[in-house]
Formats: C-alpha cells, structure tokens, sequence
C-alpha cells in the first residue's frame, strides 16, 4: 500500500459531474446510473439511520433510572415501534446491498449497469415513496404505532394507533425490497463480462446473489401478511382474530416467514463485505474460496427454514418446536464455516491494520458473540427462560447492529476512495472505531445480564435491582454516539478536502479498482476480459 | 455472457390446447368447492393444496408459456415452488401436531 510514488495529484470527475450538459438534482433524482442510485440509498439510508439512533438514544435515556421520567408510556412504546421499524426496515435490510450492492454489482462483474436500470430507480422511488408513507403515519390518524416492529395481533388489529398506514409503508417498502433482488439475480446471470465465470465472481457478489434469492423469495410473504393486517383492520376479516375465529399464531409463522430470513438479508451481505476485504489486507489469497461461496447459498436456503425459533413460548406444538430447534442448530454450521475460512485466510498473513480491516475484525468479534448468543435462544429449554427478556434484544443488537453495522462501516472505509476518490484521515477512523466498539459493548453486553435475570424487552419501568445495567447501558450509548459522530466527521472532512486517492489506494485485485476513483459514467471503456480470480494479488503486484 | 443461446422463438399455443387447459381450470375450481362440502379432517388441507398447485402450474407452463423456455428459467421456477411449498408445508406441519403434547 506504499503507493507515495504514483500519489495522483488530481481527481477526475467520474460519475459525480454532470455530463451531456446535464446537471442539477433532476440529473440525480432520475438518474438511471447504478453509481448514482447507489449513493441516492446511502444518503437516505445514512439520514434514517441518525434518526434512528436519535430515537434509540431517547429510549435509553428514558431508561437510566426507574421511574416515569422523560417520555409518558404511551409516547415510549411509539418511540420502540420507530426505532424497530426505521431500523430494520428502512436501514438495515436495504443498508448493504442497495448501497455498496448497487454501487459495485457491476463494477465485480464488467459490466455497464444492472440488468434493468430503470427498474433500479423506480426501486429507490419506491423506498422514498414507502418512507415518506411510514414518517406519515407518525404525524396522521390518532397518534403513531405503538405495536412494535412486529405488529403482532391480536393488538396490531385491535390499538386505535395508526398501524395501517405503517403497515402499507411496509409493504410498499417490501416491493422496492424485490425489485432489488429481482434485478440483481438477473444481472448476475446475464451481465457478467467475458471470462467472468462463476468461480471468479468475488465473494461480494455470491453474498448479494444468495441474498437476492432470500429477497424475491421471502418478501413477497410479509408483503402478503401486512396487507392482511390491513384488510383485517379494515374490512373486520377475522383471519388472525381468535374472537372472529382466526388464528394469531398464523400471523406469527407468516410474519417470520419473512422477518427471519430478513436477518440473513440482512447479515449476507455483510458477510460478502468481510470476505472481500480480510484477503486485501491479509495480503492472501482466500481461504476456502468455493466453501464461502457456498455456505452463503446454505445461510440463504437452511435460513429459510428457521422461523418458527422465534415462536417457542407461543403454543406452537412440540413437534415444530422440535424441528426448528434442529434446523436453528443446523444454519449456525455454514456461519461458522466462514468465521473459520477468514481467520484461516489472516492467519499467517501480512496483516495492515487498515481502518476497513479493523472493522472487520469488530465485525467477526461482535457477529460471533451474536451468533453464540442466538444458539442459546435457538435451544427450545432455555429459550423459555430468555424468551422476551432483554437477552434477545442483545443479541439482536450485536448481531445487527455489530454485524451487519460495522459491515456497512467497514464497507464504507474501504470503498470510500473509490466511491468520492478522496481519502479521509486513516488514524481518526482507527480512533472512532475503537470508541464505537467500546460503546457498542458497554450498551449491549449489559442487555445480556439483564435479560438473564429477568428483564422483560419492552417495558416502560423496571425493578430497583436492574438500576446497574440499565445505568451501565445507558452510559454505553452515550460512548457510541460519541464513536458514530467522530466517524461521520472523519468520513465528511474526507468528502471535502481528504487527498486523492488514486484508482487503487489498498492494492486490490477486483475489477473497480482497474478503474478511476470516481469511476467514470459508462464503468469500463470497453467490454473487459477476464482472465484472473478476484483475490490474485500475487498477478496484480506483477502488473504494477 | 451465459452460454444458453437457444432460440427465441415465439411460441403460439393452438386454440384447442388453450381451451382443453382452460376447461381442467374450470373443472378443477369446481372440484375444490365439492371437496370442501366432504369432512376429510387434516386431509382437507391436502388436497386443496394439491388442487391449487395443479391449477397454478397449468396457468404457468400453458398461459404463460413456461413450458416452452429454457432449462435455467424452469430449474429458478421449481426452486420458488419448493420454498414455497416448504414454507407452507411447515406451517401446517405445527398445526396438525398442535394437539398432541411430546413428554
Ligand atoms: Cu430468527
């Protein structure tokens, strides 16, 4: 990575200048360029994320001392329901693939664009479209969604709140959610330049492929289950209602027929993001390439089959308990399968601890805590012990927010230079991760003890003897957010006056860094030829 | 590019076979409704489920032609059908156990 000699004194003007005499927001808001779309996501993505965290920091202020301080019970349970649903279904299920995925699909395959870009835009339209419809349920109708993310009946059917606008902006964003997929699955089969076989694909795109399948597959379902929420509220159906002769336990199995397979949405492609940068700063050749690879596949299909784990205190019948307590068991071999190649893949490496690889290693520390975590749920007996409890929101966070988080950060480091062509300071970013890391840990590993020793999720006040954690936690958030905003510092001071790049400032071996930095508006002059895999270093050095 | 570059030809199905496919609908829409009158227990499940995924596939491979494209197409068509039934299957795998405790 010395690459002092060949320091580019300039930086063209690639995808981010107008062109054809066109320019302005028109130029941006319906553009068709994957690069532009890409960052159309970040922007908006990165926007909800800080509302995000600004809700999450209420809740945890709210919660430093018992007592009914700050927010009153009602205003609490809608300011849980935001922060769940901006979260997960506005951040983290688009965060990776519709950011970096859109960013760099066809950049790792040679290609001009996905397969359908304008399909691509009127994705990101209707993810606008499907926010601005959540934001509005907040503000219309008798006061916003008090359900929590999950919308369970029979309360999601029976609260006076306003569910049934938030339940179609979910839907709404559910589709932008396919369209993604549908484009990326069809781009990754068709689009592929010469040469680039399957086996020469970068673990990045076998990441997003096994997670588009999981997107065209599952989502149509919650798609399905919210708009029967709706047509319930509305219509008075009866399908979920046990007083009208419904079911409640079917919205359940139909909600997590998507919503677990959504983790894998989301964690998939954070996973891509590891495996595509351990090998650059290891300097190495992947370990245990075709195993990746396919234990995404594995991740996407056994995942699919896992649901119900989120139902073992509910009254489903032993037998399903039984069975998805094995199948829980089951999908933890393939996650694991990959912890051990990318350790593998560092192990004897020239190492540089460069700010991507270090939040890579947060990644793998926070995933595996997670991912053990989640074994523990997974096994039907002590479920019924952490069921509900503040373990699970835990070891959701460490999971979501320590993978697939400090993913979409190691993400952003890396790609970065390539993305604005500017390099931001490397030892504040080293800094602002360890703050991050420390805060994580203080706000979530706290959750664990507490969940241990009975703390229900959810609740407005809590007993005496849980004051500790909950000051501990709340302490931890603060250290976070004071971690998250020297990051986004370090990253903007970069935008604006970092020094350039260069086309490959960590000396990697996939296709978007044969390119500028911007890459230009049409990606690759003429059609490439492929004739080397994504993590042949040893061929690049040679080259230089 | 991938490989298959097997001819595009538009396909166009003769009345006769349209209508035979259209008729099956029919018949088997009304086979769905008489069913359902009989009191087959958990077996009612079954074969409502039976008859929908015939209908279903009769619509795709006839109306929509899937018959007639390549083996890739078909091969990302069964895979969806086999989530899908998985996904279904499973669920009612928990509701036909419900009553019977495990000790
Ligand atoms: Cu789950």
């Amino acid at each position: 990575m010395n690459q002092a000699a060949t320091l580019p004194q300039s930086i063209p003007p690639g995808y981010l200048a107008s062109s054809q005499g066109k320019g302005g927001l028109a130029s941006w808001l319906f553009t068709t360029d994957h690069k532009r779309i890409g960052l159309l996501y970040l922007a908006c993505i990165l926007t909800l994320f800080a509302v995000g965290v600004c809700l999450g920091l209420i809740m945890r202020l709210k919660l430093i001392t018992p007592g009914n301080q700050l927010l009153t019970p009602q205003t609490y349970n809608a300011v849980f329901t935001l922060h769940g649903v901006i979260m997960i279904f506005m951040v983290v299920i688009p965060s990776i693939p519709a950011t970096f995925g859109n960013f760099l699909l066809p950049l790792h395959l040679g290609a001009q664009d996905v397969s359908f870009p304008r399909l691509n835009l009127f994705s990101w339209w209707l993810y606008l479209i499907g926010s601005l419809v959540a934001v509005l349920s907040i503000f219309t109708g008798s006061g916003a969604p008090d359900t929590g993310w999950t919308f369970y009946v029979p309360f999601s059917e029976r609260t006076t709140t306003n569910v049934s606008v938030a339940v179609l902006a979910v839907f709404i964003l559910g589709f932008s959610s396919i369209l993604t997929g549908l484009n990326f699955v069809t781009t990754i089969h068709q689009m592929r330049a010469r040469g680039m076989t399957w086996r020469r694909l970068s673990l990045f795109v076998w990441s997003l492929y096994a997670t588009a399948w999981v997107q065209v597959l599952a989502t149509p379902v919650l798609g399905i289950t919210v708009l029967l929420v709706f047509a319930e509220r509305v219509l008075n159906l009866g399908l979920f209602d046990p007083t009208r002769g419904g079911d409640p336990l079917l919205y359940q199995h139909l909600f997590w027929i998507y919503s677990h397979p959504a983790v894998y949405i989301m964690i998939l492609p954070a996973m891509g993001v590891v495996s595509d940068i351990i090998p650059v700063f290891a300097r190495k050749r992947i370990f245990g390439y075709k195993m990746i690879a396919f234990s995404s596949l594995t991740i996407a299909f056994v995942g699919s089959l896992v649901w119900a784990h989120h139902m073992f205190t509910s009254g489903i019948s032993d037998f399903a308990v039984l069975l998805f307590s094995f199948l829980t068991f089951i999908v933890a071999v393939p996650s694991a399968i990959k912890v051990f190649n990318w350790l593998s893949t560092l192990y004897k490496g020239s190492i540089s601890l460069e700010p991507p690889l270090l939040y890579t290693l947060g990644f793998i520390w926070m995933f595996s805590v997670g991912g053990l975590t989640g074994l523990i749920q997974g096994a039907a007996g002590p479920d019924i012990h952490v069921h509900d409890t503040y373990f699970i929101v835990g070891h959701f966070h460490y999971v979501i927010f320590g993978g697939t988080g400090l993913g979409m950060f190691a993400a952003l480091h890396y790609w970065f230079p390539k993305m604005f062509g500017r390099m931001y300071d490397r030892r504040r970013a080293r800094t602002a991760f360890w703050i991050i890391l420390a805060g994580m840990n203080l706000l979530y590993f706290p959750m664990f003890v507490l969940g241990m020793e009975g703390m229900p999720r959810r609740y407005y006040d809590y007993l005496p003897e849980f004051a500790t954690g909950q000051f501990i936690s709340t302490v931890g958030s603060w250290v976070l957010a004071a971690g998250l905003g020297l990051m986004f510092w370090n990253l903007y001071a970069g935008l604006r006056r970092g020094a350039p790049a260069g086309p490959n400032p960590w000396g990697a071996a996939t296709l978007e860094w044969t390119l500028s930095s911007p890459p230009p508006h049409e990606n690759f002059e003429h059609e490439p030829r492929v004739d080397h895999g994504p993590y042949d270093f040893a061929r690049e050095a040679s080259h230089e | 590019m991938s490989s298959d570059s097997d001819q595009h030809l538009p396909h166009i199905l003769g009345d006769r076979l349209l209508t035979a496919v259209w008729l099956a609908l029919l018949v088997l829409t009304v086979v769905t409704i008489l069913v359902a009158r009989i009191h087959l227990g958990f077996n009612n499940i079954l074969v409502a489920m039976t008859i929908a995924t015939t209908k279903a596939l009769l619509v795709i491979f006839f109306f929509m032609h899937m018959k007639y494209e390549n083996r890739l197409l078909q091969g990302l068509l069964c895979l969806a059908f086999v989530v899908l039934a998985i996904f279904i299957g499973m669920t009612f795998f928990d509701v036909a156990y419900r009553d019977v405790a495990l000790s």
